[in-house]
């Protein structure tokens, strides 16, 4: 290759490069303003930290708590299933299964069913609870935004269609349905995530369909259908980015809620099984002892622990997406705005 | 007015085929639909009975008009969840109890919700505004079933002002003696129309922690929704008039904004009290309540196919007539709202 030519090439290159700078300068003005905007509040930015702070605990969970290689027996395999242990503590006589132990050295934060470290499951639970909600939400989010845009693009007997379907889905309460499909499922936590894609995606083929139905019938959209633009590069192109902004906020605001959900299927017991490590579960898991004191080498005490924490956490999740989704929605809406 | 009534109500025979045509195939579709009601135990010339006569081995359109005629002519299934009670008697049964609990509790969050909106918009930026707003947030973020276990343990547990759980005492009622006319089948209102005070107290004791934990989570909505709706009225020009013709400030925040600013919050007021009619399962199942919340949970755990479809079917007749009523509701507060 000739020198002259790679000396275009790269001109060529950076002739690019700058037009694409050019044409995303107001969109960088546009983020670095929504930043700016985000930063001033101050709940939004709480919301943001515990968000974070949760995110690094899921990913970091290995090394917080690390899956134990001798401790737990039969359950190192899967480092989702928290280790339980009977060898630690010396056992009350005739006790076949350990009682639930303080807080103490070994178990930081103490002890559940047979043992269950409460710590570790925390933790892991943390991977858990982010991992259900980004799949749900997301899964959820992309049903709705193909449907409901294709319903409010083309309209007609698909837009007819998809109304009636959502109007059955939204005549009946989201945990109840949930509750409904998971049952007759099976129990298993796969089967909750299932259940509340089906019960999630309706609202947001509504939304989208709302937002496109207003989107379409503006200039530029026109114009790029005139200029000869197919059907489906208009819509997914120059329409649909343009409705994402409210279900971005949704989407924010659900990923709380669909963790509140979930742990609400696993506290009844619909979801994960013992020993899994899923905060709602975890709940469950103090059930027997709600009301009743437990007499070990003669303490007695009530072990409010194995339910105290892991309900805290899923406060502290959902309270981190309900601010940051909050944060975002004064950000992102322009009537907010200023 | 009618004919919008009427459409509504027509509008929930497609919705219902719906809601029945897709729980119905997944009980088919997922799992053992007899599994409730046979055991490994049984013989199998008994579990090919059973099968047979809950029309398990025709093709799966046929069980579900089966299904759909018995439900028309009353015929609901067993409730494996409610010692074999038919399943329309399991909800009647029930439904009082859902439905009393929902009232009290919406009665509580009406007025607790109301009176904080109110105060946080007039007060709006002080401290009283920034304390019901954090409650507010605290109410939509915690899960409800932690707030019911932390209500049981401090105030029925440690503190023992409350019962454990349950909706009545069982030893106020000793069986076989028929002391009290059922007249609404409802505890509380039939226990003032026999001006039977300790059985009224017991009743009212049994509901409140569970009452006030529904209340909560519904308090948090009404304070946000009262709040944003008495701030926007408090800006329009009849509020001004109303100030400059001299009148009092109390009277002008009285009469002239709240009562507006109730319209939007009668919605979300009529909305989750149909959403507690259907039953509210974690509260329920925390505290032991007798009603359909309870009995669903059970019912979902015990692949209790025939009361999870009932449940689920008048749950969503509730919600939809809850829908219809506020929406009838609104036109009447709003004179200028039509309905078409």
């Amino acid at each position: 290759m000739a020198k002259g030519d790679a000396k275009g090439w790269k001109s060529g290159l950076n002739v690019q490069i700058e037009s694409l700078k050019k044409s995303l300068r107001p969109r960088i003005r546009e983020w670095k303003f929504s930043l700016f905007l985000f930063r001033k509040s101050v709940l939004a930015m709480a919301g943001l930290i515990i968000v974070l702070s949760l995110l690094l605990v899921a990913v970091f969970a290995p090394v917080l708590a690390p899956p134990p290689m001798i401790r737990g027996l039969g359950n190192m395999k899967d480092p989702m299933q928290i280790p339980y242990d009977f060898g630690l503590f010396p056992k009350p006589p005739g006790a076949v299964k350990p009682p639930p132990y303080p807080p103490g050295q070994t178990y930081p934060l103490g002890t559940g069913l047979q043992g269950t470290d409460i710590y570790y499951g925390l933790v892991w639970g943390a991977r858990t609870s982010m991992y259900i909600s980004l799949y749900v939400v997301s899964l959820a989010v992309i049903i709705g935004l193909v449907l409901g845009a294709l319903a409010g693009y083309y309209g007609g007997k698909i837009d007819e269609l998809l109304m009636r379907v959502t109007d059955v889905f939204l005549s009946v309460p989201g945990l109840i349905l949930a509750m409904a499909v998971a049952a007759v499922l099976g129990r298993s936590l796969e089967n909750v995530m299932l259940a509340l894609i089906v019960v999630w995606w309706p609202p947001y083929a509504r939304i989208v369909r709302g937002q496109v139905l207003t989107i379409k019938e503006n200039t530029y959209v026109e114009a790029a259908r005139s200029s000869g633009a197919k059907p489906m590069r208009v819509l997914f192109r120059h329409v649909v980015p343009n409705t994402l902004s409210p279900v971005l906020v949704n989407a924010t605001m659900d990923i709380g809620v669909v963790v509140l959900v979930a742990a609400g299927l696993s506290f009844i017991g619909l979801g994960a099984q013992w020993p899994y490590a899923e905060w709602g579960r975890m709940v469950s898991e103090g059930q027997t002892w709600f009301t009743s004191t437990i007499t070990y080498q003669g303490n007695q005490y009530n072990p409010y622990w194995v339910w105290a924490f892991p309900g805290l956490m899923i406060l502290l999740f959902v309270m981190g997406f309900n601010l940051l989704g909050d944060g975002l929605r004064d950000i992102l809406d322009p009537r907010l705005r200023r | 007015m009618r004919t919008f009534i009427i459409r509504r109500l027509l509008l929930l025979i497609p919705v219902l085929i719906g809601v029945s045509v897709f729980v119905f195939m997944l009980t088919r579709i997922s799992g053992n639909p007899a599994a409730a009601y046979i055991t490994e135990k049984m013989p199998l010339d008994v579990q090919a009975k059973i099968k047979a006569s809950l029309h398990l081995n025709e093709p799966i359109y046929v069980q579900y008009w089966y299904w759909l005629d018995g439900i028309l002519h009353g015929n609901w299934g067993v409730s494996k969840a409610a010692q074999n009670l038919d399943v329309s008697t399991a909800i009647a049964e029930k439904f009082p109890f859902t439905f009393e609990l929902a009232m009290v509790s919406t009665l509580i969050a009406v007025v607790v919700g109301v009176s904080l909106g109110t105060i946080s918009a007039v007060r709006r930026n002080t401290v009283v505004d920034h304390a019901t707003r954090v409650m507010a947030l605290a109410g939509v973020c915690l899960p409800v079933f932690i707030l019911a276990i932390i209500l049981k343990v401090v105030f029925a547990y440690q503190l023992g002002w409350f019962p454990l759980s349950g909706a009545y005492d069982p030893f106020l009622y000793p069986p076989f003696v028929a002391d009290m006319n059922h007249y609404t089948g409802f505890l509380i209102t039939d226990t003032i129309l026999n001006l039977d005070l300790p059985r009224f107290s017991d009743a009212i004791s049994h509901i409140a922690l569970p009452a006030i934990c529904l209340a909560f989570g519904s308090i948090a909505i009404l304070t946000r929704i009262m709040r944003s709706s008495m701030l926007e009225v408090m800006g329009l020009d009849y509020v001004k008039t109303a100030r400059s013709k001299g009148l009092p400030e109390r009277v002008v925040m009285r009469k002239h904004a709240r009562r507006n600013a109730l319209i939007p919050t009668t919605t979300v007021v009529g909305l989750t009290f149909g959403g507690l009619l259907g039953g509210a399962v974690l509260t329920e199942f925390v505290f032991a309540w007798p009603g359909m919340g309870g009995w669903s949970a059970a019912a979902a755990l015990s692949n209790d196919w025939a009361s999870i479809l009932g449940f689920t079917l008048v749950t969503a007749i509730i919600y939809v007539l809850a829908n219809l009523v506020v929406d009838v509701m609104y036109a009447f507060l709003d004179p200028r709202v039509q309905l078409e």
